[in-house]
């Protein structure tokens, strides 16, 4: 277990040896490999997840692993394994150090190697859910860091500037969204959760496993990428068509997203933001809610995991989402109790300013947007003559940008809100004196409160988010308070569900 | 035989959104079906969000005046928020030309409910909508929604804001309606005539379907073994 000499410098940008391999890196490659070839998928998890994070901790906290061509060696030079084992490889690098210009274009060939293979059919292994998860957000992540990377041309030297010419495929949109779509199509994911429905299928039973023999990895790889492209659609600004790469999975219910909480939680982040952004409010709070309450409940048995930063900076980005939904759309009674102290310790004061519609509402909400919004991006490629400019937060001001607009739009809804809350019954020329306008703006109001508080679901259904409603009879307002539906019919089918597992339990109890 | 040609397109490029959006040489077939949306008054979204897309993409490649007809369509389809979708994937400079501007205060106004402004922008840019056949009338369609939201019984007057019509055209325009939709005319104290627009669970509360406690069938089927 040598130490690396920081002064031994070799031609290169990184002070280390590439191809020495230390005992204990040895003996993890060994081991691993021969764990995925007998398809040990628990053993595998905790080496990746594991042994992985512990030799980093110990050995490359500030230098890269020795490269897969210095390790090949010791696992039959076997093709595929190198490639898992270089991407983990430049995850690594990404996550502890900072990737050259070369090693992001040459991350994307491994990339297109890997997939590749996959696509191909010809992988046996069966990996866990974990790491192919990884796989895809990462793939996503390094995608989404290269857009940024490449849109920032004004201080890029000669040389950098030389590598963008000529790897201009590197992360090319199309090619990224082409593999991710690829990996739905091949996998046939779509068909098998069909075809669950109707029982034919264990998919979800299985957790995505592969009990006969076979391999998951092409499944769940085209499982994930469905979520993938739910999130590559949000940073391009396509909401809607986001949206419908996620309608085969029902997220009404747990499922195998909910599996891996990193999955778990960017499926429900990344819908709850789309809903928000096409004016659903009630469905982005009924998401957010549920997410925030099992974070709550569940995050200290993360602690340890190496995504536990991830999971907190999400739980919070959530939070500044939710206020932002319950400031455009009150509704407190979709709110858990505990998420709701939780929101108010973060938010109180803010959501009273956000609520007042005035132009210091306006800074609250661009601080909050800000905040939670996801890295958006410009996915065409750069313009490489002069004069370079920085262009990386172009997307993001756009987004930004329309959803202040929205709100803007929304203003004068706040005070008649107020109103509506004391009065069963008003005229319209009195509510319009209370508010200061004259009968024809007051009109006005009334309509746009109706029109923005009804969005249009999948369907084209129109689906009402608010919860206080009013109708006009010429001219009287006759104010009705929405309801809390009381769920019934799915709380008997759980308890009923319940009750016949307990029974069962029972029954299998033997007693001497 | 030139519209079964155009059946045989426009069925391809559904397809091709379909299977493979992601392509930059289907953008020609995008904009030919932008062109036949306008002229045989279609309409697709997902067809066009794919082309704006592309332009993200290929920004030198964009073509405003298809995109002047995408808004305007997206326009048309309110109360669905089309328009908001479309703009998320313009860029900044291309949304701050002339004509964009234009349709984008055209979509402000109809969002807020502000008809009268509206109807006198229009006027102002007649030959910009013009070219978009049944403008008038999706419009026309979107403000009847609206007030089909909030009223039981609506003024004539606001009716006749709303969709910009007066005297003999408005008097044929109820006539229709009272044929054909449902509606039936009032006369309220004094004043003038009062529009009863048909019930829905909308101005209409207690016809509100409780339908959030129905349950779905693949729900209930989850029970069927412990039924059995």
């Amino acid at each position: 277990m040598a130490a690396y000499d920081a002064d031994s410098s070799a031609g290169g940008d990184l002070a280390y040896d590439p191809n020495f391999v230390p005992d204990s890196v040895k003996t993890f490659v060994v081991h691993l490999y021969r764990q995925i070839r007998d398809k040990n998928v628990y053993e595998i998890h905790q080496m990746y997840e594991g042994s992985f994070n512990r030799l980093t901790d110990r050995m490359f906290r500030e230098s890269p692993w020795p490269t897969a061509e210095a390790v090949a060696p010791y696992v039959d030079g076997d093709h595929v394994f190198c490639l898992l084992y270089r991407e983990m490889w430049f995850r690594h690098v990404y996550a502890r150090l900072t990737p050259t210009p070369k090693q992001r274009v040459e991350s994307w060939d491994n990339y297109c190697s890997l997939f590749g293979v996959v696509l191909h059919g010809v992988v046996n292994m069966q990996l866990p859910n974990q790491w192919l998860w990884d796989m895809v957000d990462e793939f996503v992540y390094q995608f989404q860091s290269y857009c940024q990377y490449r849109a920032k041309l004004k201080n890029k030297t000669e040389e950098e500037l030389q590598l963008l010419r000529n790897f201009d495929q590197a992360w090319n949109v199309y090619g990224v969204l082409n593999y991710l779509q690829a990996l739905v199509e091949k996998s046939n994911i779509i068909q098998i959760l069909e075809r669950e429905k109707e029982g034919l299928e264990q998919f979800t039973v299985d957790n995505g496993y592969d009990y006969q023999g076979g391999s998951n990895v092409l499944k769940m790889l085209g499982y994930y990428s469905m979520i993938g492209l739910l999130r590559v659609h949000c940073l391009l600004g396509d909401y809607r068509t986001g949206l419908k790469y996620m309608a085969p999975i029902d997220l009404s219910q747990q499922g195998v997203y909910t599996n891996v909480i990193g999955s778990h939680i960017s499926t429900i982040y990344h819908y709850g933001f789309a809903n928000l952004m096409l004016r659903r409010y009630g469905d982005a709070i009924r998401e957010f809610n549920k997410m925030l309450l099992y974070i709550l409940k569940y995050k200290q048995y993360h602690q340890k995991s190496p995504q536990y930063d991830q999971i907190l900076k999400k739980n919070e980005q959530m939070y500044a989402l939710l206020a932002v939904c319950l400031s455009l759309c009150p509704q407190q009674k979709l709110v858990d109790e505990n998420v709701s102290t939780q929101l108010k310790e973060k938010y109180n004061d803010k959501m009273t300013k956000m609520q007042r519609y005035d132009d210091e509402a306006s800074t609250v909400y661009d601080e909050l947007f800000s905040y939670g919004c996801p890295k958006f991006i410009t996915p065409s490629a750069p313009v490489l003559d002069e004069p370079l400019t920085n262009y990386n937060q172009e997307a993001y001001r756009l987004q930004l940008k329309m959803f202040l607009f929205e709100v803007k739009q929304q203003q004068l809804l706040a005070g008649i809100r107020s109103f509506l809350k004391i009065y069963s019954t008003i005229t319209v020329t009195k509510l319009a004196q209370f508010m200061d306008v004259d009968e024809a703006t007051l009109r006005t109001i009334l309509m746009t409160y109706k029109h923005k508080m009804h969005s249009t679901d999948n369907d084209g259904k129109i689906v009402s988010n608010a919860d206080i409603d009013f109708y006009v009879d010429d001219d009287t307002v006759h104010v009705v308070e929405a309801k809390p539906t009381k769920r019934f019919g799915d709380y008997f089918l759980r308890q009923i569900l319940k009750f016949e597992e307990m029974i069962s339990e029972l029954e299998k109890v033997q007693l001497d | 035989m030139a519209k079964e040609a155009q059946q045989q397109v426009s069925y391809t490029v559904e397809e091709l959104v379909a299977v493979n959006p992601y392509n930059p040489d289907i953008l020609a077939d995008l904009e030919n079906y932008v062109n036949e949306q306008v002229s045989s008054q279609k309409y697709s979204l997902d067809a066009n969000l794919c082309l704006l897309r592309l332009y993200q993409c290929e920004p030198e490649r964009m073509s405003p005046p298809i995109v002047a007809r995408i808004l305007i369509k997206a326009l048309m389809a309110m109360p669905a928020q089309d328009f908001s979708l479309c703009l998320f994937l313009i860029p900044e400079q291309v949304q701050s030309e002339e004509q964009f501007k234009t349709l984008i205060v055209l979509s402000h106004y109809l969002e807020t409910a502000r008809f009268r402004l509206f109807w006198d922008e229009v006027a102002k840019n007649r030959s910009l909508l013009e070219s978009v056949p049944g403008f008038q009338q999706a419009i026309e369609a979107y403000a009847v929604h609206v007030l089909s939201l909030i009223y039981q019984k609506v003024p004539r007057a606001v009716l006749a804001e709303a969709i910009n019509k007066e005297g003999l055209a408005l008097d044929q325009f109820l006539e229709y309606h009272v044929a054909n939709s449902g509606w039936a005319i009032e006369k309220s104290q004094g004043r003038s005539q009062l529009i009863v627009l048909p019930p829905n669970e909308f101005n209409h509360p207690e016809l509100k379907k409780n339908a959030s406690d129905s349950v779905s069938y693949e729900h209930v089927t989850r029970i069927f073994p412990v039924l059995s």
